[in-house]
């Protein structure tokens, strides 16, 4: 026990020594090599700018939050909807699996277009640009996890006379959340960037808000770089509170019977 | 009549040349403990999915209680080789999984399940996960909710095997001690002539390619078997008469 806080404290001054050298080497290469600020702000600047813009970058941050978790929970609702018919049928499986890999290996740029067309600039497009980027990895995983249900319990329930209804509810469903949850995982970290892209592609309907992909396309055009930072800054934490709270969800259902969620990482 | 009755059973699974059982006749009288001992692929589980209508007969036909065995499921429980219990149910859960699923109420469920666990003495660990149990706790789970339902036949496909020795020989006496009170029919499918002998009122040993019952020995040694049965001189003679005929039906 003691030596694992030891463990953990000497990771966390680690941790921090690496982020502070990569601070100085950012300002050294600024010093050095003589950057104009509209090509690289110097970390202050960033932080400065952060603070005093504040209001807009969360206000960015909320808009992209909304979009990617409209998406990200459409696509779970969906996919698992699809698993639970592919998990019916091998046939369905075969014929229409090899859709759902042809949804993730579409350019989504390209697809940009026809969206818009179809649903209209702004949150409907971007939702539907995050739905699409998060759904094959729901229905994969979650299709693995109602057909890899043990034999023996699928004979057990058969003993006892059980209905479809109870095999699903009672068995293939609970056998298959820790799936479901590793293809949640996947996709919250790709439904933020797939806000980001969607709103690159198909922006805002106003002028001068949106959010952090649109205020990032702005901010490029204005040459606000500093702005421009913090934006990716908040981009990234965006995509770690998706992954944190897919995770804390994950935890919360699974930690008190499922190995994984109990894995004690040994550092 | 009898409560299993298999008349001129034969199985054999499509595309393969020898058929897994031939010819098996067979008849368990109520209240009957029989162990069905053999060597490896002689077809001692796909007998026991046969009785309990898991699995179609290629010939003969099976009664158990005068039904068809996939009409007579609600007064049998069968126990697998492995717990197949639901991790994400606790122990307590689990037992109460197969009333649950025959629709019982649940007041009466919880009044049915408790007693069980008296009965196995996992009273204190009701509300454990499985992941928290040891292989044998894990066992008597799944004894306790196949006993749940009431059965009349018991049917166990080698529910011990994965045990260390000394917990397989007290839950051999415990198995024997619960059916003491509720006195039901068992088919026990094992590889270990000790346990088989131990158990049963009727060892049948089986030969292999094609599965054939090669013999019938029966156990005269009394109920209740205790420690002191395993220590008897009349124990030791059967078992290694068992044994005997075990090799010898190996050979055929």
């Amino acid at each position: 026990m003691k030596k694992a806080m030891r463990n953990r404290s000497l990771l966390l001054v680690n941790s921090v020594l690496v982020f502070s050298a990569l601070i100085m080497l950012w300002e050294a290469v600024i010093l050095i090599f003589h950057v104009q600020p509209y090509m690289l702000p110097d970390p202050l600047a960033v932080v400065t700018t952060t603070a005093g813009r504040f209001p807009d970058l969360w206000s960015a941050f909320l808009i992209t939050a909304e979009e990617a978790a409209m998406g990200l929970l459409a696509s779970i609702v969906v996919g698992v909807l699809v698993a639970l018919v592919f998990a019916r049928s091998r046939w369905i499986r075969r014929l229409l699996f090899p859709y759902t890999v042809l949804l993730q290996t579409v350019p989504i740029m390209a697809v940009t277009p026809l969206i818009i067309m179809w649903v209209g600039p702004g949150l409907n497009a971007v939702v539907l640009i995050v739905f699409i980027f998060c759904l094959p990895s729901i229905i994969a995983n979650t299709t693995q996890g109602l057909i890899s249900v043990d034999e023996n319990l699928v004979q057990l329930f058969l003993m006892h006379n059980a209905s479809q209804g109870q095999k699903l509810r009672k068995l293939r469903f609970p056998h298959s959340l820790p799936n479901l949850f590793v293809g949640v995982r996947v996709a919250s970290g790709v439904a933020a960037i797939g806000a980001i892209i969607g709103e690159l592609f198909a922006g805002s309907t106003g002028v001068g808000h949106g959010g952090l992909g649109y205020s990032i396309e702005y901010a490029k055009d204005q040459l606000q770089t500093s702005y421009l930072f913090a934006l990716v800054v908040a981009a990234t934490a965006l995509g770690f509170a998706f992954f944190f709270i897919a995770m804390f969800f994950e935890w919360l259902l699974l930690h008190h019977w499922h190995e994984s969620a109990t894995v004690v990482e040994d550092i | 009549m009898p409560e299993v009755l298999l008349r001129n059973v034969g199985k054999r699974f499509s595309g393969t040349a020898v058929p897994v059982l031939e010819g098996i006749e067979l008849s368990i009288d109520r209240g009957e403990f029989v162990s069905i001992i053999g060597p490896s692929g002689c077809g001692k589980s796909t007998l026991l999915k046969l009785v309990a209508g898991l699995l179609p007969c290629s010939s003969g036909e099976i009664a158990v209680n005068g039904m068809k065995p996939e009409d007579a499921r609600a007064l049998v429980s069968f126990v697998f080789q492995d717990p197949t219990l639901l991790p994400w149910r606790t122990v307590e859960k689990n037992v109460a999984l197969a009333l649950e699923l025959e629709g019982k109420p649940r007041e009466e469920n919880a009044k049915t399940t408790a007693m069980l666990l008296e009965l196995v003495g996992l009273s204190h660990v009701a509300k454990h996960y499985p992941r928290q149990l040891s292989g044998g706790m894990k066992m008597r789970t799944s004894i306790a909710r196949a006993l749940a339902t009431r059965p009349r036949l018991l049917l166990m496909d080698e529910p011990f095997a994965a045990l260390d020795e000394m917990t397989r020989d007290r839950m051999n006496e415990e198995l024997l001690r619960l059916r003491e009170e509720q006195n039901w029919t068992v088919i026990f499918v094992t590889h270990s002539v000790a346990e088989a002998v131990f158990l049963a009122s009727k060892v049948i040993v089986l030969a292999p390619h094609p599965g054939r019952v090669a013999h019938v020995i029966d156990v005269t040694l009394t109920y209740p078997r205790t420690e002191a049965t395993r220590e008897s001189d009349a124990y030791d003679e059967i078992v290694s008469r068992t044994s005997r005929l075990l090799r010898e039906a190996h050979r055929l």
